[in-house]
């Protein structure tokens, strides 16, 4: 079937009739589908995640951030409003904070010296007279005329979102009630940073994004779980799904571990050794939750991650840097009233997961493994039916690709793919 | 640079310095715990966190058990393309203290892919602190300063 609806491609995309469960490598290389992502996806009818609110606890502090390709900055004023804005002088269109993060009293480009205040209003520009009566602006010129580009930002539970929408609804509606539960139930507390780094990976952004939502590989690519015997799918856990498909939450519990036959008889790589750790306190953890879930990631569309693994909170993030780039951001978390016992748990554990994650480093590369396989063939489509062919949630099994599926449900709703 | 720190002592140090990255480059990682003492404390962290004063950085053990468990799981469990390192260490600067001998010495890692690829990987300082265990150097702590915030693809091995 081909899609009426992206015809602007300079050939159609041809996308199987079966729907969710095959996706045409096409989409993970076609440079005009990037940049079509970028209006319909990112500009386009969602929130994105800008940074989190304790990037900017005080009056005058900004940090820089993206929606898809386009460098924001979001700031706080005098009057603790936060605001979200394209980081590009209104003048020349040079980026105006070089800077990550700090705090200032007003946003100067360095090319002219425009000058805004914290909410991106034009306060004054140099020249603007001109010099000894020559020179300068026309004299209709009028500073209100001119200002950074505002985006509409909302700060929901500590995480910042923002979108070049104007009639979206609010975060927590987006979100939808389960979705919104889940993330106050990890941040709705007071917040530190613990560390941050970033990482490339080598492929388009939504193999990140399936990847996030990959509850099946979870288990299979990621041995060191499997070999000191932490979390695998026979473990009690499930998928839940938001109403609309494309945001999720993949849960386990630990306690409830025993041995599932499938792993002995599929001789799967993960299970051919029993070792165990010379430092088994990097495991160390206790309960932070009374509904025993030890480990969870939330995916919320399209480009935020949230996980817990044991006492590591982590929310990761990412933007697109090209049709075949993306940088993904990690940002650990500790809780204001963590002692110092929990915060050297956290760090610890912090280990876990990241560039150097011992549970899941392969991530860095999995994804570009698929981007190479798939070069040259995108007249070819993925296969996508473990769990079956729904997109609905499942309590039952991890050992399926639900998820995936409700990303590319979303996915072809937004880009207008979707009958 | 060599504040209170004899001479032969200085070639010892270095000696130890340059044996330890060899053994990486060389794939001899069953050797890197063997650098630290028992209770070391061993991080790769980023110039952002570290200026922060942030504790959590990219890479983290505090016992040469630990450090064992990282090379067993590199060994046996993680995936990743095959690779190797080559490091290119500066002179150290050392002083002395009651605790031991602080080293901080510059470092650039080039990362060799199965394509070919010879890039820069990491460049950045290790600051050290090494005591003398029987007149042998051991890092009793190594903290990894990245210059940059951002991995390439992954990091598995120690730096």
């Amino acid at each position: 079937m081909s899609i009426a609806a992206i015809d602007e491609l300079s050939e159609p995309l041809v996308w199987p009739e079966e729907g969710v469960t095959r996706i045409p490598f096409r989409l993970f290389s076609d440079p005009e589908i990037y940049r079509l992502e970028q209006e319909r996806i990112f500009r386009g009818p969602v929130w994105n995640f800008l940074c989190l609110e304790i990037d900017i606890p005080n009056p005058g502090d900004f940090k820089t951030t993206h929606v898809g390709e386009v460098p924001i900055v979001v700031t706080r004023d005098e009057e603790g409003e936060v605001h979200g804005l394209i980081n590009r002088c209104a003048h020349k269109g040079a980026l105006v904070c070089l800077k990550e993060r700090g705090n200032a009293k007003m946003l100067t480009c360095v090319y002219h010296s425009w000058t805004y205040d914290m909410g991106g209003r034009l306060k004054g520009l140099a020249f603007r007279h001109g010099l000894r009566g020559k020179g300068g602006m026309p004299e209709d010129f009028d500073l209100a005329r001119h200002r950074m580009e505002p985006i509409r930002v909302e700060v929901f539970s500590g995480l910042v979102f923002g979108t070049f929408d104007p009639d979206m609804p609010s975060v927590e509606s987006y979100l939808g009630p389960v979705m919104s539960k889940f993330i106050r139930r990890n941040l709705d507390r007071p917040l530190h940073r613990l560390g941050m780094h970033s990482q490339i990976i080598h492929n388009n952004w939504k193999l990140y994004a399936e990847n996030l939502r990959d509850s099946y590989h979870a288990t299979l690519l990621h041995t060191f779980y499997t070999t000191f015997k932490i979390n695998r799918l026979d473990m009690d856990g499930g998928i839940i799904m938001a109403d609309d498909k494309w945001h999720h939450v993949s849960y386990a519990k630990r306690a409830t571990f025993d041995e599932a036959e499938e792993y002995q008889k599929a001789d799967v790589h993960s299970d051919q050794f029993d070792s165990k750790l010379e430092g088994p306190e990097l495991l160390d953890a206790w309960d932070e939750f009374d509904d025993g879930i030890t480990h969870s990631i939330q995916a919320v569309f399209p480009n935020l991650g949230i996980h817990f693994t044991l006492n590591s909170l982590c929310v990761r993030y990412f933007a697109p840097r090209g049709v075949d780039q993306t940088e993904l951001f990690w940002h650990y978390l500790g809780y204001d009233d963590d002692d110092e016992a929990k915060t050297a748990m956290r760090v610890m554990q912090g280990n876990l997961t990241g560039a150097a994650g011992l549970v899941s480093l392969e991530d860095g590369c999995i994804n570009e493994f698929v981007q190479r396989g798939t070069a040259g063939s995108g007249d070819r489509n993925a296969f996508i039916e473990m769990g079956g062919r729904d997109v609905e949630s499942s309590d039952a099994s991890r050992a399926t690709e639900v998820a995936i599926r409700g990303f590319w449900t979303g996915y072809r709703r937004i880009m207008g793919i979707e009958a | 640079m060599s504040e209170g720190i004899e001479p032969g002592t200085r070639g010892r140090i270095e000696d130890f310095l340059l044996a330890y990255a060899h053994a990486i480059d060389d794939g001899d990682l069953e050797a890197w715990p063997g650098y630290f003492t028992e209770d070391a404390v061993y991080q790769i962290t980023t110039r952002e966190n570290h200026e922060a004063g942030l504790p959590l950085g990219i890479f983290y053990c505090e016992s040469r058990a630990m450090m064992s468990d990282r090379i067993l799981a590199l060994r046996t469990a993680n995936i990743f393309e095959p690779h190797t390192y080559c490091h290119m260490l500066s002179r150290s600067a050392l002083s002395s203290n009651g605790a031991g001998i602080t080293a901080r010495t510059n470092f650039t890692v080039v990362r060799t892919m199965q394509d070919g690829a010879s890039e820069l990987f990491a460049v950045g300082k290790y600051l050290d602190r090494i005591v003398l265990e029987d007149g042998a150097p051991r890092l009793a702590e190594r903290r990894v300063i990245l210059e940059s915030r951002r991995v390439d693809v992954l990091l598995v091995f120690p730096l």
